[in-house]
C-alpha cells in the first residue's frame, strides 16, 4: 500500500493504483466521460483531471499512478476552471436537444455540464457540423452530433465485443466515429450487439426499438437471465407502467456473472415480442375445427377430463408431455412430476435433441 | 459444459471449436473465445463445414465433410499418440479402456482421414499437435457435433481426444457443450426427460424411484418412457392417444414435418400450453395461454451449470398464467392436488430431491449465482467437474469408435449435402424473434447459402430465387452465394415457418443412443427458378 494526499485527506490505495482509483476508492467522486473499468484506457476527455502539487501541469487521474506521498487536489479553482473549458470545447459540437434525447437524466455529458454551470460554449462558432442520422439498421441509432468523441464505443467493440467494426475517422474538429469507409453498419463487422450504446456517455448512441418508450428516470430494472441462447447472459428489464420498454446491462460481477453486461443482438433487441399482439391472452378450446375463447374453468375440466379418461381407457404409456428448454427450472420440475406422479408415465422430453 | 464460459476468455491456452458456429449462436461466448484468441494469445482450431466467424482467426481451420466428425477426430488421436503426445500418466492414472480405443485409432492416419474428411492430412497433424502441445486446451461444441446419427459417438470422440492429452479436470481445459436453449440445461436436471428424474437419478433404480414415491406418495412406473422423436413415432402408429406439449414447437423443430403433422393428427387429444399459437398450437384440442419469462419468477440453469434467478417485471397479458400453476391446476383436477404458493416454494422441494441442487437457494443466489453439483449450503458450487482427473463414474472410460458415413449420402439425383443451423439474428423456431420487430426486420426470410463455384455451375445469381430438394421435399428461397460454404455443402436456417427447413431433414437416421435427428445431413439438390 501507499499513501498519498487527497484534497488534504490521507489516502491509502495498493501499490500501481491510479490516481482516478485511489479517489474512487476514498469516495471522492471525479468526473470522467472516457474512463471505463472494463476497458483500455484513453486518457483523452480530460475530464478527470487532478492538480498535483509541485508538478507544472494538471493530470488526467485515469492514467496517473497514485505515488508515496503525492498531494492531489479534484476541485481546485484551477481544475474547476479546466474542467469548464473541456466541457464548453465538447459543447461546441455537441447538439443539447435534451428535451427530445434519449439519454436525458441519464447523461453523464448533461450532469457536467449542469454540475460546472456550463450554459453555452465560447468555441460553438466556425465551421459546423451536422452528421446525418440515416444508419439503415433497426437496431442502433447512431447520432454524432451528440457524440463527443470519448472512444468508448470503439473500444468496446474492439475489447468486449471483438467485433471491430468501428474507429474514429478524420482528425480534429472532423474527428468522427465510422465504419471502415464511413459506411452503414449493416456493411461493417457490425453485430448489432448494442456494446456501444451501453458505454456510450451521451445520446449518440441509443436503441432504435426502445425510442420513445421511456427513458431511464422513467423504468424500473428488473434484473433477469436472458431467454435466448443457454450462455445465460442476465439482463435489466426496463419496465414503464407494467410494460417492458427496453433492455439494458447490468455490468457488476455479482450481477451479470457470466457476461459482466455484454449482451447480442437477440438479448439487447429482441424483447418486444414479450408486447406482441399475437400473445395468447385466453384459454382456447376447439370446435368443429375452429378455436373459441374459453374460461379457465372450462379449459381445465377439458383437459383433465379427458386426460383422464384416455388414462383409462388405453393406460398411461398412451400418454406424453413435451417439457421445454424454455420454461423454468420449477416448472420442468411440476412438468416431469405432473407426468410421473399424475399421467403415470415417464414420457416426457424436450427438445434438447432438436 | 465441464468447465466455466469465463475460461475460454482467459485459461484455455487452445480451444477446439467444432459443430458450434459460436458467435452466432452463443454470441457472448463467441466475443470470449475470440479475445483469447487476438488479445491472450490462445490458439484456436476450428472444424465446421462453413467458414464460419471464428473459422477466419483460427489457426488451423478444417473444412470437414458434414458427418466426418469421428473420422477426423481419431485422425488427430492418431497423430498424438504416433508422435508421442499422448498423457501417459493421465490415461494410467485416470482412465480405462485405452488400448481398445488405440486400436481402432491405428488405421485412422491423417492420410487414411483425408479423403473422408475433405481435411487435408498436415492440417489435421497441424491441428492435432496445438490442441496436445498447449498446455490447456478446451473443447467446444454444440449441434454440429451431436446432430448426426453418430451423435454419441462424435461426442464420444472428443471425450477420447480431451483424455488422451488429459486436457480435463483443470482451469481451460474440459470438454463443453454449448447447449442451444435457454433452460435446456436445467430442463434435463429437473428430470424433463423419459429416463431420469432430477439430477439424472434414473427411473429405473429402486432406491431412485422409491425416494421419489415416498416424496410426491404414488406408486411410480420403473419403465424408461419414450424420448420425443419416438412419440412421434408411435403416435403416427396411432399409439398415443394423448400429447401435453409445454413452450415447444415440434411442428417446426422436428425432422421431416410432413410426417410430425400426420402424427399430431392421430393423436385424439393434443394440448399446448404456450405464449403464442405457435404451428404446433394450431393442431391442439385446447390451447392454453402461459407467461414468458418477464411474467414469473424461477431459475434458469445455464450451460456451464450455473443456477441463476429469473426475475417477474411486468404482468402476463390478459387470463395468461405461469406454466407451473397451469400444470398444477391440471393435476389438481386429475385428483392429485398439487399446490405451491410461488416458485421458491417449488426449489425448495427440488432441493430435496437433487443432490446437485441441494445446496442453492433463492437466498444464496439472490445476489449472484451457483454452479452445481452444489450438494451443501456451505459448498461454493463447482466452477469445473472432474478435478485432477477424479471423473464421476471412477475411471474415465475410453470407447473405440469407428467411423460410419453419415445416413444420408448424395447421389445423382441428390449431389449436395444440405445442413442446417441458427442465424445470429433469430433464435430456434422463430416464434419469438419472427415477433420482435427489429430482428425480423433485419433478417425477414431465409436463404440458401451456396458456395460461389457451384452457384456459378447452377446458373444461380446472388438473391436469386432458388428450390431446395430432398427426398422429403422441396422449399423455395433466395440464394446467398457465399464462400462461408464448401462446393457440396449447402446450408439454410429452420427459423422460418413460411420455408421450414425440417420438411426437408429426414427422421429415418436418429443416433441410436440419443435418438437425435441427422439434422447436419441431408442429400440434397438445388435448382434455379
Amino acid at each position: 500500500m501507499i499513501s498519498l494526499t487527497i484534497n488534504g485527506k490521507e489516502v491509502q490505495t495498493p501499490q500501481g493504483s491510479t490516481i482516478l482509483e485511489a479517489c474512487q476508492q476514498a469516495g471522492i467522486p471525479i468526473p470522467t466521460l472516457c474512463y471505463d473499468p472494463d476497458l483500455r484506457l484513453a486518457g483523452s476527455c480530460r475530464m478527470c483531471l487532478v492538480e498535483i502539487k509541485g508538478r507544472p501541469l494538471y493530470a488526467a487521474s485515469c492514467v496517473t499512478p497514485a505515488e508515496n506521498g503525492i498531494v492531489v487536489e479534484t476541485e481546485s479553482p484551477g481544475i474547476v476552471a479546466a474542467r469548464k473549458v473541456i466541457l464548453e470545447l465538447l459543447s461546441a459540437r455537441h447538439n443539447f436537444n435534451c428535451q427530445v434525447c434519449e439519454k436525458n437524466g441519464n447523461c453523464k455529458f448533461q450532469d457536467y455540464c449542469y454540475q460546472y454551470g456550463i450554459k453555452e460554449s465560447r468555441y460553438d462558432y466556425g465551421e459546423e457540423t451536422n452528421y446525418p442520422i440515416n444508419d439503415c439498421n433497426p437496431f442502433i441509432e447512431r447520432d454524432y452530433n451528440k457524440c463527443i468523441m470519448c472512444t468508448r464505443c470503439v473500444r468496446a467493440c474492439e475489447e468486449i465485443s471483438i467485433a471491430r467494426a468501428i474507429n474514429v475517422e478524420n482528425r480534429g474538429h472532423h474527428a468522427k466515429i465510422a465504419t471502415a469507409f464511413d459506411g452503414n453498419l449493416a456493411d461493417s463487422p457490425c453485430v448489432f450487439c448494442g456494446q456501444c450504446i451501453m458505454v456510450c456517455p451521451t445520446g449518440a448512441l441509443t436503441s432504435k426499438v426502445s425510442a420513445g418508450l421511456g427513458r431511464a428516470y422513467e423504468v424500473d430494472k428488473v434484473l433477469t437471465t436472458c431467454s435466448y441462447c443457454g450462455t445465460g447472459c442476465t439482463l435489466e428489464l426496463n419496465v414503464k407502467n407494467d410494460c417492458v420498454v427496453g433492455v439494458t446491462s447490468n455490468r457488476t460481477v455479482t450481477g451479470s456473472p457470466v457476461n459482466k453486461g455484454a449482451l447480442c443482438v437477440k438479448g439487447r433487441f429482441g424483447w418486444d415480442f414479450i408486447n406482441s399482439p399475437d400473445r395468447l391472452t385466453t384459454p382456447l378450446i376447439k370446435e368443429n375445427g375452429q378455436f373459441r375463447a374459453a374460461g379457465w374453468d372450462e379449459a381445465l375440466d377439458l383437459v383433465a377430463k379427458r386426460l383422464g379418461e384416455i388414462k383409462t381407457e388405453f393406460g398411461p404409456d398412451s400418454m406424453a408431455v413435451f417439457t421445454s428448454a424454455r420454461v423454468t427450472n420449477e416448472e420442468n420440475y411440476v412438468a416431469q412430476k405432473f407426468t410421473r406422479a399424475v399421467l403415470g408415465t415417464n414420457n416426457v422430453d424436450h427438445c434438447a435433441r432438436l | 459444459m465441464t468447465n466455466s464460459i469465463g475460461e475460454l476468455e482467459k485459461d484455455a491456452r487452445c480451444i477446439f471449436v467444432i459443430g458450434s458456429n459460436t458467435t452466432e449462436n452463443h454470441p457472448v461466448i463467441g466475443m470470449k473465445i475470440k479475445k483469447n484468441v487476438l488479445y491472450n494469445g490462445a490458439r484456436l482450431i476450428v472444424a465446421d463445414p462453413r467458414r464460419t466467424d471464428l473459422a477466419k482467426i483460427a489457426d488451423v481451420y478444417m473444412p470437414h465433410q458434414p458427418g466426418s466428425d469421428v473420422a477426423l477426430v481419431n485422425a488427430m488421436m492418431n497423430v498424438i499418440i504416433n508422435e508421442g503426445l499422448a498423457n501417459h500418466d493421465f490415461i494410467a492414472q485416470h482412465t480405462e479402456g485405452y488400448e481398445d480405443m488405440a486400436a481402432v485409432i491405428s488405421k485412422f492416419t491423417p492420410e487414411y482421414a483425408e479423403p473422408i474428411t475433405g481435411v487435408p492430412a498436415e492440417d489435421i497433424r497441424k491441428a492435432a499437435r496445438l490442441y496436445a502441445q498447449s498446455g490447456s486446451a478446451a473443447i467446444c461444441y454444440a449441434m454440429g457435433l451431436t446432430q448426426h446419427r453418430t451423435g454419441t459417438d462424435n461426442v464420444k470422440s472428443v471425450c477420447n481426444l480431451a483424455m488422451l492429452t488429459g486436457n480435463i479436470g483443470r482451469p481451460g481445459t474440459g470438454v463443453d457443450p454449448l447447449r442451444g436453449q435457454n433452460n435446456v440445461q436445467g430442463a434435463c436436471d429437473m428430470g424433463g426427460l423419459p429416463n431420469v428424474f432430477t439430477a439424472y437419478q434414473a427411473v429405473t433404480n429402486d432406491a431412485a424411484r422409491e425416494k421419489f414415491e415416498k416424496a410426491w406418495g404414488v406408486p411410480l412406473s420403473g419403465q424408461n418412457g419414450l424420448v420425443l422423436t419416438d412419440v412421434i413415432n408411435k403416435a403416427h402408429h396411432g399409439e398415443i392417444k394423448a400429447l401435453y406439449v409445454v413452450g415447444e414447437n415440434p411442428l417446426m423443430s422436428d425432422p421431416e414435418l410432413e410426417h410430425v403433422e400426420e402424427a399430431l393428427g392421430k393423436v385424439d387429444f393434443v394440448v399446448v400450453q404456450d405464449i403464442f399459437l405457435s404451428e404446433t398450437a394450431k393442431y391442439a384440442d385446447v390451447v392454453l395461454p402461459s407467461a414468458c419469462f418477464a411474467e414469473k419468477d424461477g431459475t434458469f440453469s445455464n450451460t456451464e451449470r450455473r443456477v441463476q434467478r429469473v426475475r417477474k417485471a411486468v404482468s402476463a397479458p390478459g387470463e395468461a398464467r405461469t406454466d407451473w400453476e397451469i400444470m398444477c391446476e391440471v393435476a389438481t383436477r386429475m385428483g392429485y392436488p398439487m399446490s405451491y404458493e410461488n416458485s421458491e416454494q417449488i426449489f425448495e422441494e427440488i432441493r430435496t430431491l437433487t443432490p446437485s441442487y441441494a445446496g442453492i437457494s433463492y437466498q444464496r443466489i439472490e445476489n449472484g449465482s451457483l454452479q452445481w453439483p452444489c450438494p451443501t449450503e456451505e459448498h461454493p458450487g463447482t466452477p469445473y467437474l472432474h478435478k485432477d482427473g477424479n471423473f464421476s463414474r471412477g475411471l474415465g472410460a475410453f470407447t473405440a469408435i469407428d467411423y460410419i458415413t453419415p445416413g444420408e449420402l448424395s447421389d445423382e439425383k441428390y449431389p449436395l449435402i444440405l445442413t442446417t443451423g441458427r442465424s445470429l439474428f433469430h433464435y430456434h423456431t422463430g416464434t419469438m424473434t419472427r415477433r420482435a420487430s427489429a430482428l425480423n426486420e433485419h433478417v425477414p426470410a431465409a436463404e440458401l447459402e451456396i458456395n460461389p463455384e457451384q452457384a456459378k455451375a447452377l446458373g444461380i445469381a446472388h438473391d436469386g430465387m432458388v428450390r431446395v430438394s430432398t427426398r422429403r421435399g422441396s422449399l423455395e428461397m433466395k440464394a446467398k452465394v457465399t464462400d462461408m460454404v464448401a462446393p457440396g455443402v449447402i446450408f439454410t436456417t429452420f427459423h422460418f415457418a413460411e420455408t421450414p427447413a425440417n420438411l426437408l431433414t429426414s427422421s429415418e437416421f436418429l443416433d441410436p443412443t440419443a435418438k437425435i435427428p441427422e439434422y447436419k445431413v441431408s442429400a440434397a439438390k438445388v435448382e434455379k427458378i
